[in-house]
């Protein structure tokens, strides 16, 4: 009986492993909810931020910010990597490193070094083994992020992109497309990749305080900012979502694994029934 | 019926506010400014401190912004409003804390108590400080 033993103490342990998955599970399911909302409120903010930049720069032609300037020949990009603090949320991080390890690739072959922005601890964990020059991070954003601690990283990343030493900013995320399918994706942040409008149909100005220039540039931080934060609460639905569904199918082939190893103790102690009755019986005949 | 205007009040990190309105004041950088219906297109930055929004059965509401912009439009007032306190030498702060904080861990090294750090903290600590003050002042 020594194979059941050791079976009945296997299947003990995976159905605690099982039920810590299965509350991972939930508790992801409740987070994603609440970061798809946060998500969908972010929106608006950086909606008529742009609709308002967008008027500025077509009402002040004569002033054009660097962050709107034509591109410059890439020498030197930067990359604002959002990943999550914590794994075992399926191959989330690792697809979106894939694809910027590819990007990087063919930046690289276009004669463009990378200098990286981490946020969240896998990203730094992964340039730590990867190699590469990170000028910022920022980790431990919880699950509630907060623009306040974005502005340093970013502005470091802006600072740089003013002085020269930086010819094009791009952020890489996750996007998210439904509960199932994240997307890793890049984009472009600076210079500031804007759809070009009509023409205004009717020709008319704000008035600014202090001046357009001022107003423009507080606006324009701002802007990079909201896209940034979005990005990153994007990140987090995207997190929460991809644990929850990472979380079920472990669950899931926990379950398989229960059902199989029972199977296997049933046929074990049968076995070892069926052998004490013959052993019963032959020692009877004996007698 | 009065004259009314429509405010929506938003920051980064959600909408605050929306609704109508008969008249809108703020703290505008060059000086408070009070906005009725059809006003014109005016553009600004807000300092830290109160927007009332005064709405037809004359009640008013008071946000309390840390800073931020205002868009006003005939038909339309957005206050986009700064979730965090925002101030040059802060922001170079916090920026210079990110750089810090990638270097170190970069280099594995254990944080040290830092001069500039404190001075950081502090000047942060008294910034805040001040704007709670004015909330207090504004609201007594």
């Amino acid at each position: 009986m020594a194979g059941a033993k050791e079976i009945r103490t296997k299947i003990a342990s995976i159905k605690s492993t099982q039920k810590i998955t299965g509350a991972m599970q939930m508790v992801a399911a409740s987070k994603m909810r609440k970061a798809q909302d946060r998500m969908a409120s972010s929106r608006p903010y950086s909606e008529k931020m742009l609709q308002v930049i967008s008027h500025l720069a077509r009402a002040t032609p004569e002033y054009r910010h660097s962050f709107m300037a034509i591109e410059r020949p890439l020498k030197r990009v930067g990359y604002i990597v959002v990943s999550s603090d914590r794994g075992l949320c399926g191959g989330l991080n690792s697809n979106l490193f894939r694809r910027l390890v590819i990007d990087i690739k063919e930046k690289r072959a276009a004669g463009a070094e990378p200098a990286f922005c981490t946020i969240g601890t896998k990203a730094l964990g992964f340039f730590k083994r990867f190699g590469g020059e990170v000028l910022a991070q920022v980790t431990h954003l919880g699950d509630k992020p907060h623009i306040e601690d974005l502005i340093g990283p970013i502005k470091v990343m802006l600072d740089a992109f003013e002085a020269g030493k930086l010819d094009a900013i791009y952020i890489a995320s996750n996007q998210f497309i439904n509960t199932m399918t994240q997307r890793p994706a890049i984009q472009q942040l600076v210079p500031i990749v804007g759809e070009e409008q009509a023409e205004m149909p009717h020709r008319w100005d704000y008035i600014y305080e202090p001046d357009a220039r001022t107003v423009l540039n507080g606006l324009l931080t701002r802007y990079i900012e909201s896209l940034v934060y979005q990005a990153v609460v994007e990140n987090g639905a995207c997190e929460q979502s991809a644990r929850m569904v990472a979380m079920k199918s472990a669950s899931d082939n926990a379950g398989n694994l229960i059902s199989e190893l029972q199977l296997v103790y049933n046929k074990a102690r049968q076995a070892a029934i069926t052998q004490e009755i013959s052993e019963i019986v032959s020692g009877a005949a004996a007698v | 019926m009065a004259m009314t205007i429509h405010v929506d009040i938003v920051s980064a990190e959600g909408a605050i506010h929306s609704g109508l309105a008969t008249m809108v004041y703020a703290t505008a950088e060059l000086g408070e400014v009070g906005i009725a219906p059809r006003h014109t297109a005016f553009i600004s930055r807000l300092k830290p401190g109160d927007v009332r929004v005064e709405n037809e059965q004359g009640e008013q509401e008071h946000f309390y912004v840390s800073g931020g912009m205002l868009e006003v439009q005939p038909h339309l007032v957005t206050v986009l409003a700064d979730t965090a306190i925002r101030a040059a030498n802060l922001d170079e702060a916090a920026a210079l804390d990110a750089k810090r904080r990638a270097e170190e861990s970069l280099a594995g090294q254990t944080a040290q108590f830092e001069y500039a750090k404190a001075q950081v903290e502090l000047a942060e600590a008294i910034a805040q400080l001040r704007a709670i003050e004015k909330l207090r002042k504004m609201k007594g």
